[in-house]
């Protein structure tokens, strides 16, 4: 099969990809490599050394911005989600919705806007009402942004998903929140679980928000990691950043493995 | 079809929460920009409702001790440098995402799932950490530098802080938004009509250029678009790629809400972003309506 000659392939396209795919991953490489430098001077190789991993383990700012960025994202998951989810249900499988266009593209308005103006928008709304406390201010705004992230996996799941299955629920006389609970919920699951993870990654990774309303004590992951860099690419830099890509990748890879287990 | 029972009878209750949120920190915030950049700096940062158009003023001229105003293109130099790197980035996102959406899409099922999962795994994985990342590769005595020494090219020192910095670094944050909807569409591509095309006497290249291309424009325009729209407010890659000299629209808002404190000015160049990305996605909307109409035609 794949000596025969095919009209559809076109010569040159696997070399491309392959450099497409090292200019994908070196960078990633090239961070995780100098991680392990010994030496203080990041480009100059100086042997193998883990010492880095121990210093940015005991780094008592860093493990803070790893503490409030959780929260932040855990609690923004949490509500954008729930949130998503509700407007999905009544996008998808509402009758007599009014405005349904409408409705769509208010929920993935934080989409089509620049984060940047997003950030502003926020940063001037919270000036105006005089909140002070950067944990609420950051949430609020996580909430925002994350829910067209939350909405759009769970929408996807719910039209592909077999409305025949909540009528025969219902005509067995469960009720409407039973019909959920039992039998759409269970369904579109997967959906929801990766638009919250979605959520979730799309919060963690925040920066331009986070730094925009960055006063009142509350730095996020992605904004100590600014201040560092602000301060010159050091091994110890690496080694969070190392630190960093395997949660996200390990994250991805079970949103992935639950996305395809259908 | 009969008619459905609903799962809920409360649709306006269910859509209630999104529109609240979406109108409380969005759509009204959005409003106060309009309103700020129309007003006046306060004298210490911050704003008052004071109605004057000095910051979009601002944006073209300086103003004198004495009001007389002098141009100076420094800001429309950032907003055209914006344009053309988000323009830039998306062509080449273009040109680069066909061929390998393509090669992708012709592997065998589990090396496609395997190659999308790569692909869209840099995403997942922080941005920032992906942008400093290019700190370390372009920078003095950075891995290029000694790349070509080794090679015996001569040293060219630290390409960082240039625009082929910011543009190697767009490119790179951006990309897999372009492939995966470039791929979707070329997986809906039926084989057949490129074997027609050769069976035709199509050569190769007739066949890309008059069948798989034309068949793969509503995935590459998708792709354009979320490529561009976050392009035009990029921070990150100018902030630590560009070094704060050579600046797009996106932080030059921030240092106006940062450091400079000059509300008002941020808020105006926060128009003209916005309403470049709503020119943008007119434009695309029309051609996408006059696309619908020619076929309607047929």
């Amino acid at each position: 099969m794949s000596k025969r000659f095919s009209v559809r392939a076109y010569p040159g396209f696997g070399l491309f990809s392959l450099l497409f795919f090292i200019y994908l991953y070196l960078p990633i490489a090239v961070v995780v490599f100098y991680s392990f430098n010994a030496n203080r001077i990041v480009s100059n190789w100086g042997g193998f050394s883990l010492a880095w991993y121990g210093a940015a383990l005991s780094n008592g700012a860093l493990l803070d911005a790893v503490r409030i960025s959780l929260i932040v994202a855990a609690i923004a998951t949490a509500i954008s989600t729930t949130v998503a989810l509700m407007a999905a249900l009544v996008i998808v499988r509402g009758r007599n919705v009014r405005f349904r266009r409408v409705s769509e593209t208010v929920v993935n308005l934080p989409l089509l806007l620049p984060e940047i103006v997003v950030a502003v928008a926020v940063l001037i709304l919270f000036s105006e009402l005089g909140i002070a406390n950067g944990l609420v201010k950051l949430v609020i705004a996580h909430t925002t942004f994350c829910i067209p992230f939350a909405f759009l996996p769970i929408r996807a799941r719910l039209q592909g998903m077999d409305a025949d299955l909540e009528e025969a629920a219902r005509d067995l006389y469960a009720s409407g929140w039973v019909a959920f609970r039992r039998v759409t919920l269970p369904l579109i699951m997967p959906g929801v679980f990766s638009g919250g993870m979605l959520a979730f990654v799309i919060s963690m990774d925040d920066f331009i928000t986070s730094t925009l309303l960055n006063s009142g004590g509350a730095t996020t992951l992605p904004v100590y990691i600014f201040s560092l860099i602000r301060q010159g690419v050091s091994p110890q830099l690496n080694a969070i950043s190392t630190l960093i890509m395997i949660a996200s990748v390990g994250l991805a890879t079970l949103a992935f493995i639950i996305q395809r287990r259908e | 079809m009969s008619a459905r029972r609903p799962l809920f009878g409360w649709n306006v209750l269910g859509l209630m929460p999104a529109h609240v949120i979406m109108l409380l920190t969005l759509i009204v915030p959005v409003g106060i920009i309009i309103l700020v950049s129309f007003s006046t700096r306060g004298p210490y940062g911050g704003f008052d409702y004071i109605f004057t158009i000095a910051p979009y003023r601002q944006i073209l001229f300086n103003e004198g001790w004495t009001g007389e105003l002098e141009f100076n293109p420094q800001y429309l130099i950032v907003v055209g440098r914006t344009l053309l790197l988000a323009l830039a980035t998306t062509a080449i996102c273009l040109a680069c995402s066909f061929p390998v959406a393509y090669f992708i899409s012709l592997q065998s099922r589990e090396r496609k799932v395997a190659l999308i999962y790569l692909v869209t795994l840099p995403f997942w994985v922080s941005m920032i950490v992906r942008v400093y990342s290019w700190i370390i590769i372009l920078g003095n005595n950075g891995v290029v530098a000694k790349a070509l020494l080794a090679l015996g090219l001569p040293d060219i020192g630290s390409l960082l802080f240039t625009d082929t910095a910011m543009l190697i670094g767009l490119v790179y944050s951006y990309i897999p938004l372009m492939i995966l909807p470039i791929f979707a569409s070329i997986e809906k591509l039926d084989p057949a009509l490129v074997e027609a095309s050769h069976d035709l006497y199509g050569s190769r290249f007739t066949t890309l250029r008059r069948v798989i291309l034309p068949l793969c424009a509503p995935g590459m325009l998708a792709g354009a678009i979320l490529v561009f729209v976050p392009c035009l407010g990029a921070v990150l890659e100018p902030t630590l790629l560009g070094g704060g000299k050579a600046m797009m629209m996106g932080n030059l808002i921030q240092l106006q809400f940062g450091a400079a404190r000059n509300w008002p000015l941020g808020a105006a160049i926060s128009i003209v972003l916005m309403a470049s990305v709503l020119i943008f996605l007119t434009v695309r909307g029309l051609s996408a309506v006059r696309r619908e109409g020619r076929e309607a035609a047929r």
